[in-house]
């Protein structure tokens, strides 16, 4: 069973969506407990960083997620939370990621959020990661967001808007992606596969 | 690296099915929302755009489980569209699966609900629509001036707004993008408003939709090539097959215009 993280964010049930389209039992919670027995925990979310790590804090969700052993897969503003601190609203995160979240800089002619279809890779700093089997770099998916996390030893690839960012991030049984492969199109698809797949 | 010039299908929905006016009238019907939905998603839309034209006051009850429905199916990003007026009733469409709502009409009656949507939703779930058409002044000094004009209700009613202020205004109000239909181009499939387009989308730097007349893919190649338009959207071209999407993305591709594939 595929737990996903219940918190005060939105488009979690785009998540939710996308695995039932994949045939993927799941389940949106916030008990500790079913988080801690799930096989795999997606950590999704659209929204502000500080009342969303708020939320979590106040609830004990933030060593939850921390201490969560099997895969974890965090999504968007989910895997910024997973970073060590965000510029938005000065908020203090979960620290797992080695890794800052910033606020792309006003730039002329490039537009702000980072909206729409981009390459996942742009920058190969590595592409060995159990999730991006079977994908191309220049293979194309879907962000929206206006903070981005930095590139750091954690970054299994990079794309390039602006600056390099990380679009993938992966530490022991951490996994995340800056993009949205619940929206992503067959691509997206095929990394919600690949994650699902990793052995327990 | 730049993002990838956007193709988006509009569905115009009435009463639980697609339609598509030629000029804003003459509806002809176009099929089930949700298996075209589908269809499109397979053929490599980057996005959709649902706009629900049914003249019902309260839309919660039709709307809300049509969007649920395409969410349920749809693995890219859609807007939902047509009589939104409140901030209630954006968050139960985004709720129910939508990522983006447009306003249209609410937004000039009331440009300060694009700011409470803006703060509620954010602003990349924030569209505003824009109809926009040349009116001739005749001036007594300057004869036979043509100005852009915001029209709302389906394109029925004249504005005071003229086309480019309002726009300005729209983004300084949070909106994070801005569907900008030519109703002089709409249904004529003679190619976009590219002078208004370019006009607009460098004065601004949220992303312009161009939408009315895209008829060939010659018309999205000089839409894409001539002006800064993050996207470009059309209706009846896709439903009824002239220009399938997975043609125009390769036609765009060969043109050397960045998109999807």
């Amino acid at each position: 069973m595929i737990a996903i993280v219940k918190y005060n964010a939105g488009n979690i049930g785009s998540v939710t969506n996308a695995l039932n389209r994949l045939g993927i039992e799941n389940k949106v919670t916030d008990d500790p407990a079913e988080l801690k027995a799930a096989d795999k925990v997606i950590f999704p979310g659209v929204g502000e960083a500080g009342t969303a790590m708020n939320y979590l804090r106040e609830r004990g969700l933030d060593q939850v997620i921390r201490e969560l052993k099997q895969p974890v897969l965090g999504i968007c503003l989910g895997m910024q939370l997973m970073c060590s601190h965000s510029e938005e609203g000065d908020t203090a995160c979960l620290g797992i990621f080695d890794t800052t979240v910033k606020k792309f800089p006003a730039t002329a002619g490039m537009k702000v959020p980072h909206m729409g279809w981009n390459s996942l890779n742009t920058e190969v700093v590595d592409q060995q990661s159990s999730i991006l089997q079977g994908l191309k770099p220049d293979a194309d998916v879907y962000y929206v967001h206006s903070y981005y996390a930095e590139v750091c030893k954690n970054t299994v690839t990079a794309c390039d808007y602006i600056l390099p960012f990380s679009s993938v991030l992966q530490k022991d049984n951490f996994y995340a992606t800056q993009f949205h492969p619940e929206k992503s199109a067959g691509i997206g698809e095929q990394i919600l596969k690949n994650f699902i797949e990793i052995p327990a | 690296m730049s993002l990838k010039k956007r193709i988006i299908p509009c569905l115009d929905i009435k009463d639980g099915r697609t339609v598509k006016g030629i000029n804003f009238v003459g509806l002809r019907d176009a099929g089930d929302p949700v298996e075209l939905a589908k269809q499109y998603a397979a053929q490599g839309a980057d996005e959709l755009c649902f706009l629900d034209i049914t003249a019902t006051i309260e839309k919660r009850d039709t709307l809300v489980p049509l969007v649920r429905e395409i969410a349920a199916v749809l693995n890219i990003p859609f807007t939902v569209g047509g009589g939104i007026n409140d901030v209630a009733l954006a968050k139960e469409i985004i709720k129910a699966g939508a990522d983006k709502i447009a306003i249209n009409s609410a937004a000039v009656k009331r440009p300060e609900l694009i700011s409470e949507l803006a703060a509620e939703l954010g602003s990349q779930c924030v569209v505003v629509a824009v109809d926009t058409k040349e009116i001739e002044i005749n001036d007594q000094e300057i004869p036979h001036q043509v100005r852009n004009k915001v029209f709302v209700a389906g394109g029925r009613v004249e504005t005071e707004l003229e086309t480019i202020s309002w726009c300005q205004e729209i983004e300084r109000l949070g909106a994070g993008e801005i569907l900008l239909t030519s109703m002089d181009h709409d249904g004529t499939k003679n190619g976009f408003a590219l002078e208004l387009t370019n006009t607009i989308s460098r004065k601004l730097s949220i992303p312009i939709i161009a939408s009315g007349g895209g008829g060939t893919s010659a018309h999205f190649e000089e839409l894409f090539k001539d002006t800064e338009a993050s996207a470009g959207l059309a209706a009846s071209i896709f439903h009824f097959g002239e220009l399938p999407v997975p043609e125009l993305k390769k036609q765009l591709n060969a043109a050397g215009v960045a998109v999807r594939n």
